[in-house]
């Protein structure tokens, strides 16, 4: 069984991953359902009958989800769970790519890449197409805790209707509830990408409210955010941000958000840089500089001194007179004094 | 061939990366300058071709392939590039007997919406030779464009899933490249051309984007190229990711530069 430790930081992951379908989170996060989530500000309060957390990843063509998927479907694999993938997007070599081969041999990658609507007749494509390929997941008959990840709903939601979907969904995250004698600890976790571009608000808010966990990817500044929405049975849901980054080994590492958290509308494709670098001026004083500014008296400035200085001049100081005679044919007419002007 | 272009996605026709989707996308501008470039990329990387032609004719991409310094006359003569002249084989459609198969069956369906026989006809140009042909590099898929199969009555759906087919068996298994273009209407009721785009652009590893300028037409900058990198597998920062230059589209040539840094401007 895997330490309370490895569960947490299980938890940390899921609250990072905002790609991740919401569901599967809450029972990744419990293996034992009472156990304190450390992120997570509230417990998990899953009961034994409750359903298995399922999890969605919603991500964008620009904010791609799946490295965040593989990130969680490594914790899980290291916590010691049977990794079950249904793929739908991506071949199983780019899938397994990245991860070592301890991780990869506790993956069982479910082909619906390859043929899923039987086009190629080589007798390579799951029997009886996407739907069969689920409820064949459903059936797993394996023991012990096991994550189904799904890559991606967003394929399968486009290929099959709406409300068979969620009801095949519905039925794989509550699949340990059938077996009577599964114990709480061996719960179902399925996890999901979503393409949220390319579905309506519907069937978005169908699998949202089949979701326990909803993490929605976005980012700024180059650094990708995980908007996570944590639904628990009979409480308020809890809203978390967290920014994170993939290491090229699908470890999740999280990370305090950009330093420019002012600007709210960055431009992603300008470098940032400090526009006062090489400026031929300064934009601050030293001390010595400050005091010299304050002292200086400027010209307009009309202080006590210089109305002293005007009222009294000094004795050294020259004095100027302007003596006018009036010659003799200036026509001086009081009335219009700029006269002989022209004007 | 731009040369430029090749220096910004850090490739040459002697380097061609295997297994790739290429996305290129254009809004409130026209982004066949990239279909003409990678059209000519890949004959001069001496790669099989086969070329989804629904927009233009033969004559048309061959006049440009020329300007570029490739002939396709020559190229299909000899067997490289497999030409699909939607434009003329829409025709044959009709005046053939229905039971022989023909790439563009779905005009003659009227609610099939499946392009299963384009998909054939695509596997059925590039699979590889057994024989001692195999002279060709890779094979490469190029569509100009899939948004003109949406005006024609196929859902945005077969769409992609044709699309999945093509990477399924170019991509995967026989380690080529597709490369295809979309329309961005930029209408927010063109439901399935969105569906289309943001379905290909979540399963390609490379977009080229040319946009218009957002300032209008200009006559020294004709538009701006986005490239995003996806998928890459070394996650890196979304900077490195993604870059946006200008360009000007000359007679055998494009000039890309920095944003605002138009030799006309400055």
């Amino acid at each position: 069984m895997p330490s309370d430790g490895c569960s947490n930081s299980l938890a940390v992951k899921a609250a990072a991953g905002a790609q991740f379908l919401g569901p599967n989170r809450g029972p990744r996060l419990s293996k034992n359902p009472r156990a304190p989530l450390t992120e997570v500000p509230t417990t998990t309060s899953a009961h034994p009958g409750s359903p298995c957390g399922s999890a969605s990843a919603k991500d964008s063509v620009e904010w791609e989800g799946r490295s965040l998927l593989k990130a969680l479907i490594k914790k899980s694999a290291l916590c010691g769970e049977q990794v079950h993938i249904l793929g739908c997007e991506v071949s199983e070599e780019e899938f397994r790519e990245g991860f070592d081969s301890n991780i990869n041999s506790r993956l069982v990658y479910h082909d619906l890449f390859r043929d899923p609507l039987n086009w190629s007749k080589t007798g390579e494509a799951l029997p009886g197409g996407p739907l069969e390929a689920l409820r064949a997941l459903c059936r797993r008959t394996d023991p012990g805790p096991v994550t189904i990840a799904l890559d991606s709903l967003s394929w399968l939601l486009l290929h099959l209707p709406c409300t068979t979907l969620c009801q095949t969904l519905h039925t794989l995250s509550r699949q340990d509830s059938c077996h009577g004698d599964s114990s709480p600890g061996e719960q179902v976790h399925v996890l999901g990408l979503l393409h949220e571009e390319l579905h309506g608000p519907g069937p978005l808010g169908a699998l949202s409210s089949l979701a326990q966990t909803e993490v929605t990817l976005s980012g700024a500044l180059g650094q990708a955010s995980a908007h996570i929405l944590y639904r628990r049975p009979q409480q308020r849901p809890s809203h978390q941000t967290q920014w994170f980054s993939i290491l090229p080994d699908f470890s999740l590492e999280l990370q305090r958000g950009p330093p420019l958290e002012s600007q709210p509308y960055p431009d992603p494709h300008t470098p940032s840089m400090d526009p006062t670098t090489h400026l031929t001026f300064n934009l601050r004083l030293s001390k010595k500089e400050r005091e010299a500014k304050d002292s200086l008296t400027l010209p307009f400035q009309f202080s006590s001194e210089k109305q002293q200085a005007l009222l009294c001049p000094g004795l050294g100081q020259p004095t100027s007179h302007i003596f006018y005679e009036p010659d003799a044919y200036d026509d001086l007419d009081q009335e219009d004094p700029d006269d002989d002007l022209d004007v | 061939m731009f040369p430029e272009l090749n220096n910004l996605l850090n490739t040459t026709p002697d380097q061609v990366e295997q297994g790739k989707l290429t996305l290129l996308c254009d809004a409130k501008t026209d982004g066949s300058f990239l279909v003409h470039h990678f059209l000519s990329f890949y004959l001069k990387a001496n790669c099989k071709v086969c070329f989804v032609a629904l927009i233009q004719s033969f004559s048309h991409y061959n006049i440009v392939g020329q300007k570029l310094g490739v002939s396709l006359t020559t190229a299909r003569e000899c067997g490289q590039l497999v030409f699909l002249e939607g434009l003329k084989s829409a025709v044959d459609v009709f005046f053939r007997p229905q039971e022989e198969p023909h790439p563009l069956q779905f005009l003659r369906e009227a609610n099939s919406g499946n392009l299963q026989p384009l998909y054939e006809f695509v596997q059925e140009a590039l699979k590889p030779m057994d024989s001692g042909e195999a002279a060709w590099r890779c094979p490469v898929l190029l569509v100009d464009d899939l948004s003109v199969l949406l005006s024609l009555g196929v859902g945005a759906v077969a769409v992609l899933d044709f699309v999945h087919y093509c990477r399924a068996t170019v991509c995967r298994e026989w380690k080529g490249n597709v490369v295809a273009l979309v329309h961005d209407s930029g209408d927010a009721e063109d439901e399935e051309n969105d569906i289309l785009l943001n379905g290909l652009g979540h399963q390609s590893h490379l977009i080229l984007r040319a946009e218009g300028l957002a300032t209008g037409f200009c006559k020294d900058v004709h538009g701006q190229l986005r490239i995003l990198w996806r998928r890459s597998s070394q996650p890196t920062a979304q900077r490195d990711r993604s870059l946006t230059y200008q360009y000007k589209i000359q007679d055998k040539n494009v000039s890309f530069f920095a944003k605002g840094m138009s030799p006309a401007v400055l």
